[in-house]
């Protein structure tokens, strides 16, 4: 699988996302922003930063780069697409994902190890071990706009759907977020968002691996 | 443009702010929102209201209002 990594000017964790894409067996390059055309990638990382130095709201001018007309079209294909912290952002003011991420709760930049439980998972094709719905994973958070936010209603078909794909275990929830998730998907489930960074947990040495689960299930297929 | 947090989301800034006032002896507020205000000069004033929606405000979670000064 070769993946394609966005890079806008403000991003700053690409890098450690090109890295959790080949730790996962995959081929991985970047994709500047001004770049309209894929060529030949199977999969993107909308990675996290500060896009356009995060103006006027988190992910607002993103959205309006060349790269994400591309984004949006491979995601229309059902090409998977995981959007992280800021890339989170970028996809819910895109529209490829429902609901907003606002000021945390406590008006703080939070940036601690949070465990998750993943939840959702388990696309057909995908062998066993790569369904992680049910695995509690230790991941960095680091935002200060993470709290997921949604209408009631809206809430409420997500879970229908089993459009949540991560909500904080019980009592970690570090910014507010409605129901403590911390990641959802699209209804087709290919594209995902997510606040805290798997790509800077795939290596023991950092204190926990965990993160590289949610890259191979992608590139296994077990997003869906 | 005009533009604050919807009615029923939660705002943090505004709140801080609510919560500092008492001390500077400032009694009897509440309800404080803290949004943002965007101005700018345009020929053709008919495509503002798309431009906040599209652009400006994110309608999930913004309300805006247009407020036109003429031959400002």
């Amino acid at each position: 699988m070769v993946w394609g990594v966005v890079q806008f000017p403000g991003s700053c964790d690409e890098r450690d996302a090109l890295r959790a894409c080949e730790l996962s067996g995959g081929e991985a390059r970047l994709v500047w922003h001004e770049e309209r055309d894929l060529g030949g990638v199977d999969a993107v990382v909308v990675p996290g930063g500060f896009s356009y130095g995060d103006y006027l709201r988190a992910g607002a001018i993103a959205r309006f780069s060349p790269a994400m007309e591309a984004v949006a079209e491979l995601a229309a294909a059902g090409g998977p697409v995981l959007g992280i912290c800021n890339g989170f952002q970028v996809l819910c003011e895109t529209g490829l994902l429902p609901g907003a991420l606002l000021l945390n709760e406590s008006m703080r930049f939070v940036c601690r190890q949070v465990e998750l439980l993943a939840e959702g998972f388990g696309g057909p094709e995908a062998p066993k071990s790569l369904h992680i719905a049910g695995e509690r994973l230790s991941i960095p958070a680091k935002h200060g706009e993470g709290r997921y936010w949604a209408p009631e209603a809206m809430l409420d078909a997500l879970e229908a759907n089993r459009q949540v794909a991560f909500r904080y275990a019980p009592g970690q929830n570090p910014n507010g977020s409605a129901r403590d998730i911390a990641g959802v998907r699209n209804e087709a489930g290919n594209v995902l968002g997510l606040m805290p960074h798997p790509e800077h947990a795939v290596d023991a040495m950092t204190g926990s691996s965990d993160g590289l689960r949610v890259f191979e299930s992608i590139a296994a297929g077990a997003l869906a | 443009m005009l533009i604050r947090p919807k009615e029923g989301i939660l705002d943090p800034q505004g709140k801080a702010v609510e919560r500092a006032l008492p001390a500077l002896g400032f009694e009897g507020i509440e309800h404080v929102r803290v949004g943002r205000m965007v101005e700018l000069e345009a020929e053709d004033p008919a495509r503002l209201p798309e431009l906040c929606e599209k652009l400006l405000a994110n309608p999930l979670i913004e309300d805006f209002e247009i407020e036109s000064i003429d031959g400002a």
